[in-house]
């Protein structure tokens, strides 16, 4: 008996995958469903659904950039402090102490490229078509599942506290301030006047609820950091379960009738 | 002693590897048009592109590489600015779609990407470019406009075949792999290399580029051009046409509405689940254009070409702070009252001074879309029906007011069709 095989039959192995080895047929098919992962998905597929060139891979791809991300951001948990006194000497010291200084690069290559291929993945679901029924239900989980990424990327870009950092986030909340209605140079927030106090002015309005204040500052770093390392993460998780889950039951991966 | 002509010995060096790369990948596309298609012809072109190829790299590795054309700079420089490098992306856009059977073939994309790699060589051995191109945080967008050229290219390639095939009443290739075959091995074991491939990939990527930090934020120190991260810049570029509430808040949200609205909207049934342009040529159009040509080529319009305070540079071109452009651009109303009668404009009530440009919107939004459902998309109307087909109007519409508001800019210097600073309500 080789080695191999004698792990393979041991008591220990047996406990934790509770079948052997999958090298027959019926065993391909246990190992699909006894495994809480690999549950994800089905016992068989259609050929021609998992054929790279049809799916670019780009989902599967965005998800495992997805998990690269938690791991990494709660191992950068452990170094960063989000207050204005700390922040950006925690990130210079992550680049120059932390023994393994690439914690960083992968963190933010990782969500750069999570963006591109989420991109690139909503760009082949549209390709073939995979949105039409009875996937459009789907389709929509993913619209917001885009938005969350954008949104968990753009939470993180202020983190650093450095110029780029800074000033991008002030260009893209300035936006927030010209909300219609909600904004307090928005067209429309005029207009909501009531006995003579207006209700939306710049410490009432969209942007300060997004910063926390009338300018980007200690109160945005912290609302930017519980909404980046915890709040997107946790939507996005849940979403990622009911959008995988839908796959399944919109019978999987889409291919000609 | 200054062997290089002026171009510094490790970008040498770098577009070297680039050169090299490409002879490669020249050997290995001769060898399969010998080998696989048989066409002798093909096979010599692109040995002799490799060696043409090769002579680059060396010259580059030996460190006696050339810099670009200074004419072929120059004349890029002097005839890029956003309206020749936007018209241009619309008519190569144009030109791909109609002409996608061409484009598509293999020899032709090759070549295009060949073209595409030799002038990216070239183009590094200019400060100006490399400085921007490289910065850590532009790489992925390199990126981005090599995997969406690539995979467009896929996508249509299999479309057209597919297509081809449809007309001859066969099934699309995706038919054919209708059979089931067992998850475990055969995608578990790609899962598992693309995991291998995607680590590596990011762990080169984070050893090699180092995460920029630049100095600690300061309020006082504005950065000019300030710019959003690189995926946003596609909306910040949109703010040259359009107000912060148009550009920054209502189109986004209709970005995103239309595209959970979308499945809903398209009431075609067919090309569900495999490739195909033919089949639904207007909703392929109509995305490839939004996603190409109004995200994608304007983040590298916003990225690449926008220097300080906003201003158009050519991609060989310094980045001057203090580069002048005359900006006289006139609203609607000015046209209207003052051009149009003489009349001044200063003392008017708004609701008269704008009732020109309100008029235009009004019927752009209002009584456009009847008058399209009644003539040019009357068959879509029919079938859609009345809420469906007002959708799809006016999220295109949404989509189009880019573009148009472009066209006026350019063609009439026009600021604002509708200009109401009182009620910050400026169109
Ligand atoms: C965090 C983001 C996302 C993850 C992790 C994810 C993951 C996946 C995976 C693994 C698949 C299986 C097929 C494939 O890999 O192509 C899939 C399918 C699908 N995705 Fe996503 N996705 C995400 C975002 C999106 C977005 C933005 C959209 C569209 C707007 C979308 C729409 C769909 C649809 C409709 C399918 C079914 C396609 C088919 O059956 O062919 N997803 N997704």
């Amino acid at each position: 008996m080789s080695i191999g095989d004698y792990i393979r039959n041991s008591q220990i192995w047996k406990s934790i995958f509770r079948h052997p080895a999958p090298r027959d047929r019926r065993n391909r098919v246990v190992v699909m469903l006894t495994n809480v992962f690999l549950h994800l998905h089905p016992v068989s597929v259609r050929k021609s659904g998992i054929e790279l060139s049809f799916t670019w891979c780009m989902g599967g791809i965005t998800f495992f950039l997805f998990l690269v991300e938690t791991v990494t951001g709660v191992l950068l948990m452990f170094y960063y402090r989000p207050t204005l006194e700390h922040a950006y000497n925690d990130i210079l010291s992550l680049r120059d102490v932390t023994t393994l200084g690439i914690l960083r690069e992968l963190h933010r290559w990782g969500a750069h490229a999570m963006v591109i291929t989420i991109w690139l993945h909503m760009y082949r679901v549209f390709l073939t078509g995979s949105y039409k029924p009875p996937r459009e239900f789907n389709w929509g989980v993913g619209v917001i599942l885009l938005v969350l990424t954008l949104l968990l990327s753009f939470t993180g870009y202020l983190l650093p506290w450095d110029q780029l950092a800074i000033w991008a986030i002030t260009v893209g909340s300035n936006m927030a301030r010209a909300t219609p209605f909600l904004g307090n140079e928005g067209p429309g927030a005029k207009a909501l006047v009531i006995g003579g106090v207006e209700l939306i002015h710049s410490g009432s309005d969209a942007r300060f609820l997004l910063l926390g204040a009338r300018f980007v500052g200690e109160a945005t770093l912290l609302r930017f950091y519980v909404l980046h390392c915890v709040a997107l993460p946790l939507a996005a998780a849940l979403l990622i379960a009911v959008h995988f889950w839908r796959i399944r039951k919109d019978g999987g991966i889409s291919g000609a009738l | 002693m200054d062997h290089s002509h002026g171009v510094p010995g490790a970008v040498q060096v770098g577009i070297g590897l680039l050169y090299l790369v490409a002879t490669l990948m020249n050997i290995g596309f001769a060898l399969y048009q010998n080998q696989v298609t048989k066409d002798k012809l093909q096979g010599m072109i692109w040995n002799f592109v490799a060696a043409v190829f090769g002579i680059h790299a060396v010259a580059y590795l030996a460190q006696s590489g050339w810099p670009i054309f200074p004419w072929l700079e120059q004349f890029i420089n002097w005839i890029m600015g956003p309206t020749v490098y936007f018209v241009l992306a619309c008519l190569a856009f144009g030109k791909f779609i109609i002409f996608r059977k061409h484009f598509t073939t293999p020899h032709v994309a090759w070549a295009w990407l060949m073209f595409a790699l030799w002038f990216s060589g070239q183009a590094m051995t200019n400060p100006n470019f490399k400085e921007i191109i490289t910065k850590p945080d532009n790489v992925p967008i390199v990126l981005l406009v090599f995997s969406v050229g690539f995979l467009t290219w896929l996508a249509m390639r299999k479309a057209v075949i597919n297509d081809e095939r449809i007309a001859r009443g066969e099934p699309p290739m995706e038919k054919l792999g209708e059979d089931k075959v067992l998850v475990w091995p055969d995608l578990v074991y790609t899962e598992l290399i693309a995991m291998i491939i995607c680590t590596v990939i990011l762990i080169v990527w984070a050893i090699v580029l180092k995460a920029p930090l630049e100095q600690p934020a300061s309020s006082a120190k504005i950065p000019n051009p300030s710019k959003a991260p690189w995926y946003f810049l596609g909306l910040q570029e949109m703010l040259v046409y359009y107000d912060p509430w148009m550009a920054g808040v209502v189109l986004p949200t209709f970005i995103v509405k239309g595209l959970i609205a979308l499945p809903y909207i398209d009431f075609n049934l067919k090309g569900n689940g495999y490739y195909t342009f033919k089949e639904r040529a207007f909703a392929v159009t109509t995305f490839l254009f939004g996603f190409i040509v109004l995200w994608c080529v304007l983040i590298v319009l916003g990225t690449f070409l926008r220097g300080p305070n906003w201003n158009f540079f050519g991609p060989f071109e310094l980045w001057d702070p203090h580069k002048n452009v005359p900006l006289n651009n006139i609203n609607l109303s000015d046209y209207f009252w003052l051009m149009g009668f003489g009349e001044a404009i200063e003392g008017k009530h708004w609701l008269i001074r704008e009732a020109p440009g309100l008029m235009v919107v009004f019927v752009y939004l209002v009584v456009l879309p009847p008058i399209i459902a009644k003539t040019v998309m009357r068959t879509f109307f029919i079938r859609m029906g009345f809420v469906r087909f007002m959708l799809l109007v006016t999220l295109i519409q949404f989509m189009a007011c880019l573009p148009i508001k472009m066209v006026l800019r350019w063609v009439f210097n026009l600021k604002y069709i509708v200009f109401i600073p009182e009620y910050f309500f400026n169109i």
